[in-house]
């Protein structure tokens, strides 16, 4: 495959780019990115991945865009108020580059599909808002061994880690389960600033592009806390936990856990 | 003794891990926490003692994401 005069010009700074050249760009051009959640995440992530030229985008919501959403979901404009999300993703992310495939998932992922959708990507991006989730995607990517691009945000903080099953740490060998429902506050019942959504997405589209371009060092073994009420960047390290559940040498987790689902969030 | 937690140096008046989330009000539930980059086992808390100069990390849970 060759690119078109169109193809040069739009990519002309990445092309330029020694780490990434014409060959990178073909790479992205072939990459598959799953992107769970069309919300304060994965609309950055979305959208830069989709600007970048990424071949294929999986993007995975059931929600409805909401008016209380565009504070910080940029893919949604004010006329997609009450339209599906993946639906007004999917039309931004196309204007911007028609090349770029969007699949989308009208559904939530659940301990029955996540393994079969995920095994079609090649990187996992992690844009949902509750622990649950955070935990069904980081077993599945595990089980398919997928990279995955784990991201949190809350209020005015934000944390991003990559994990690349079998060589870094999980997000189980720090958490080993979620934690009881009802005790850590959501975006819905804390707020959030909705550029740090921004912040920390905008970083987790990097390091998807890193790791299918396999350049430089991914954020593996260190947690990147941010808190935007000092413009504090804090990296914690971290390592593989020998009694991890999942990815120790004694797990004993082989199979998906669909946790007690907390109280719909309409974010 | 003299810990560094999360970046921050302090002088606490405690010999394990449980201790200093008493210390600071924190449920355990709430918390991972890492000594010297080793991640301490919710059941080991209590038995965990620290040394002069050691590195804590407690990592709470953040999960917003919409
Ligand atoms: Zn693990």
């Amino acid at each position: 495959m060759s690119f078109t005069e169109d193809q040069i010009t739009r990519y002309s700074r990445h092309i330029l780019l020694p780490e990434m050249g014409g060959k990178g760009q073909k790479k992205l051009s072939q990459a598959k990115v799953f992107v769970v959640g069309a919300g304060g995440l994965g609309c950055p992530v979305a959208y830069y991945l989709g600007a970048a030229g990424i071949g294929t985008i999986g993007l995975i919501d059931s929600d409805v865009v909401d008016l209380s959403n565009l504070q910080r979901q940029i893919l949604h404009h004010t006329p997609d108020v009450g339209r599906s999300k993946t639906q007004s993703a999917k039309e931004k992310i196309q204007a911007l580059n028609p090349e770029v495939q969007v699949t989308t998932y009208e559904e939530r992922l659940t301990a029955h599909n996540a393994r079969d959708i995920i095994s079609q990507y090649d990187v996992v991006i992690d844009g949902v808002d509750n622990f649950p989730a955070k935990f069904l995607i980081n077993d599945a990517c595990y089980m398919e061994n997928k990279p995955l691009v784990h991201g949190g945000i809350l209020r005015f903080e934000g944390r991003v880690m990559t994990i690349v099953p079998n060589e870094s740490a999980c997000y189980r060998c720090i958490f080993k389960n979620p934690p009881p429902p009802g005790v850590v506050p959501s975006c819905q019942e804390a707020g959030i600033i909705g550029v740090v959504a921004g912040i920390i997405g905008t970083i987790q589209a990097t390091e998807a592009i890193k790791l299918i371009l396999k350049v430089g060092q991914p954020l593996t073994d260190r947690l990147l806390d941010f808190d935007a009420r000092t413009t504090t960047f804090r990296e914690i390290r971290v390592r593989r936990n020998p009694s991890c559940t999942l990815c120790g040498p004694e797990a004993s987790l082989t199979e998906l856990i669909d946790y007690d689902e907390p109280e719909a969030c309409a974010l | 003794m003299q810990l560094t937690i999360n970046g921050k140096v302090e002088n606490l008046n405690v010999s394990t891990v449980i201790d200093v989330l008493k210390a600071k009000d924190i449920d355990p539930q709430l918390v991972a926490v890492e000594v010297n980059t080793q991640m301490i086992d919710q059941e080991n808390l209590g038995t965990t003692s620290l040394q002069e100069d050691d590195k804590l990390e407690f990592l709470f849970f953040m999960g917003g994401g919409a």
